[in-house]
């Protein structure tokens, strides 16, 4: 199932945030899009999810419009940077959350929904953390629950936002690696926001970089670091070895982790 | 309220050097704050208990079956019955339109939320006589229809509801703006409905200030006084509440039947305060946050 965005426009007022943004993540792909902060890349996600509206423009899932459909009915994973738990359940709850709230006709029964959820926990390594609540879990564990929760309804697309922004530089790598064989077992389109140029090289398919709203490139890791489209895509990238603290601090994420990446590099 | 207080005071102090002086001020303090709640609180309740069962076990029972005090006592739970749902309602459909949304006159409708406190009750019950008044705005709409609001049941339960707005709307503004809208989204995108939002994750998210809301604006609802007083009327057995009543007895001289009354009151309020302090207790062992 691809995602298609066509000529997508969004404002803030007089800020544009996207400006007549064209791209499509192709089915079965991990696309990353890559920017500063500031550069569109969560509203874009926002939007493919029906969670922002869009000032002008289409979105394709599947080739089938859904620029006015709700959120709720385009049935796609979303994992939030700060996992954005149900912090009174239980892993376990979380988990089967996505299945419980079904109509009663196309809700399964209850001993399918518990089987489910104990597959899921097992995917993610998680098994015995079912009946845990989430204050009880690492930000890692968090953020493995987060995808179990968005994968058990099934969606044929994943969206991504920052998922290992909050996590230290250790945690962050390992996720990653884990996040591609994942994509990789599952039949499944994603597309994930990220302002880390080293995270976004290494998983992702397709890299799109984005700038103030608008599609600087699009290309394979390769492509990007060997013939950089412009000026800024050959120096956000060209800053990955260099200046990331000060990146880190732009996007609020943690700068001593970022610092103690540096200094592991 | 009183969680941010005992935040502050298990918060530690690093005391001076020396310890001795410390151990000296710290019971100076304590004595101080413990006299302050005795003479102010403790006293005025025990008094209050003391009188009513001044002339023994009897004649307390005696006051408390008057046929008069049971009528108060049965209005006085009506009014909760009604004021207090209304106001849950209210509360969370306020405070989770201001705490979600952007929109023209927010800052007014915050602002208008908390009128009530900073009204009198009294002008309160002025403002509802002059709407629904025989000579009211709608006073003769009313008389047409042959209903009766000042006077009589609906205006009392407008009045109360009127001064009960604040609490629950005040409880979880706050909660509700540290919840996010993080947790709604991701609920949503999982499919459920917004009524399956709100009853699965929303409120939820938020019980701990709902229950303190609900525990304040009922007490608030059975201890109002001034508003009610001027709807009333105070027709005996009919419009009478708990604290219209206790005056009443009380300007009649009849000292230990008004206290009796008045000790319900109290009992109430103490149960109140049992109920939140492990309401309390069981949320801190919950969660350690």
């Amino acid at each position: 199932m691809s995602i298609e965005f066509i000529g997508v426009t969004r404002r803030f007022g007089s800020v544009v945030a996207l400006d007549r943004v064209d791209l499509v993540a192709h089915s079965g792909e991990l696309t990353a899009v890559l920017g500063p902060s500031g550069s569109g890349k969560t509203s874009l996600l926002r939007i493919a999810a029906g969670l922002d509206p869009l000032e002008a423009g289409r979105i394709l899932l599947h080739g089938a419009d859904v620029t006015t459909m709700p959120g709720r009915e385009r049935r796609v994973g979303f994992v939030f940077q700060h996992y954005a738990l149900f912090a009174h359940m239980t892993v376990a709850a979380n988990v089967a959350f996505g299945l419980d709230v079904r109509p009663r006709a196309t809700r399964l029964p209850a001993a399918g929904i518990r089987a489910r959820v104990r597959d899921l926990l097992a995917q993610v390594e998680l098994d015995s953390l079912g009946d845990r609540y989430p204050h009880q879990l690492s930000g890692g564990q968090r953020q493995r629950v987060a995808l179990a929760r968005a994968l058990a309804t099934e969606p044929s697309v994943l969206l991504l936002d920052e998922p290992f922004g909050a996590l230290d530089a250790r945690v962050r790598k390992d996720l990653r690696r884990w996040l591609r064989t994942l994509h990789d077992e599952l039949d499944i389109t994603s597309l994930f926001v990220t302002h880390d140029q080293d995270e976004a090289l290494e998983v992702a398919d397709r890299v799109v970089v984005l700038n103030r709203g608008r599609i600087e490139q699009v290309g394979v890791a390769e492509e990007l670091t060997r013939r950089p489209a412009s000026p800024f895509v050959s120096e956000f990238l060209g800053d990955a070895r260099r200046a990331r603290p000060v990146d880190c601090v732009q996007c609020g994420c943690h700068m001593a982790e970022a610092g103690t990446a540096l200094a592991a590099d | 309220m009183s969680s941010a207080v005992h935040a502050s005071v298990a918060g530690g102090v690093a005391w001076p050097a020396s310890p001795s002086r410390a151990e000296w001020e710290r019971r100076l303090l304590i004595a101080a704050a413990m006299a302050f709640v005795g003479a102010f609180l403790v006293l005025p309740l025990a008094f209050v208990l003391a009188s009513a069962l001044r002339n023994g076990f009897a004649a307390y029972v005696t006051a408390l079956a008057d046929p008069d005090a049971l009528a108060a006592l049965r209005l006085t739970l009506v009014v909760v019955a009604v004021a207090v749902p209304c106001n849950c309602v209210f509360g969370i459909a306020a405070a989770w339109a201001i705490t979600r949304f952007d929109f023209r006159g927010k800052n007014a409708l915050v602002t208008l939320i908390d009128l009530p406190l900073s009204v009198s009750p009294v002008i309160a019950g002025l403002v509802c006589v002059l709407v629904f008044g025989q000579r009211g705005w709608l006073g003769p709409s009313l008389e047409a229809l042959d209903v009766q609001v000042i006077f009589a049941v609906p205006g009392i339960v407008l009045a109360t509801t009127f001064v009960t707005v604040p609490f629950v709307a005040r409880e979880l503004i706050p909660v509700m703006q540290a919840q996010g809208r993080d947790q709604e989204e991701a609920a949503l995108l999982l499919g459920a409905s917004g009524w399956q939002m709100l009853r699965r994750v929303t409120l939820p998210g938020v019980r701990h200030g709902l229950v303190y809301g609900v525990i304040l604006c009922t007490a608030r609802a059975m201890g109002e006084f001034g508003a009610v007083s001027v709807v009333s009327g105070h027709i005996r057995g009919v419009t009478d509440t708990l604290p219209l009543h206790v005056e009443m007895l009380y300007n009649e001289y009849q000292f230990t039947a008004a206290f009796a009354v008045a000790s319900l009151l109290v009992l109430a309020a103490l149960l109140v305060v049992v109920v939140q302090s492990l309401f309390d207790r069981r949320r801190r062992a919950a969660s350690p946050a």
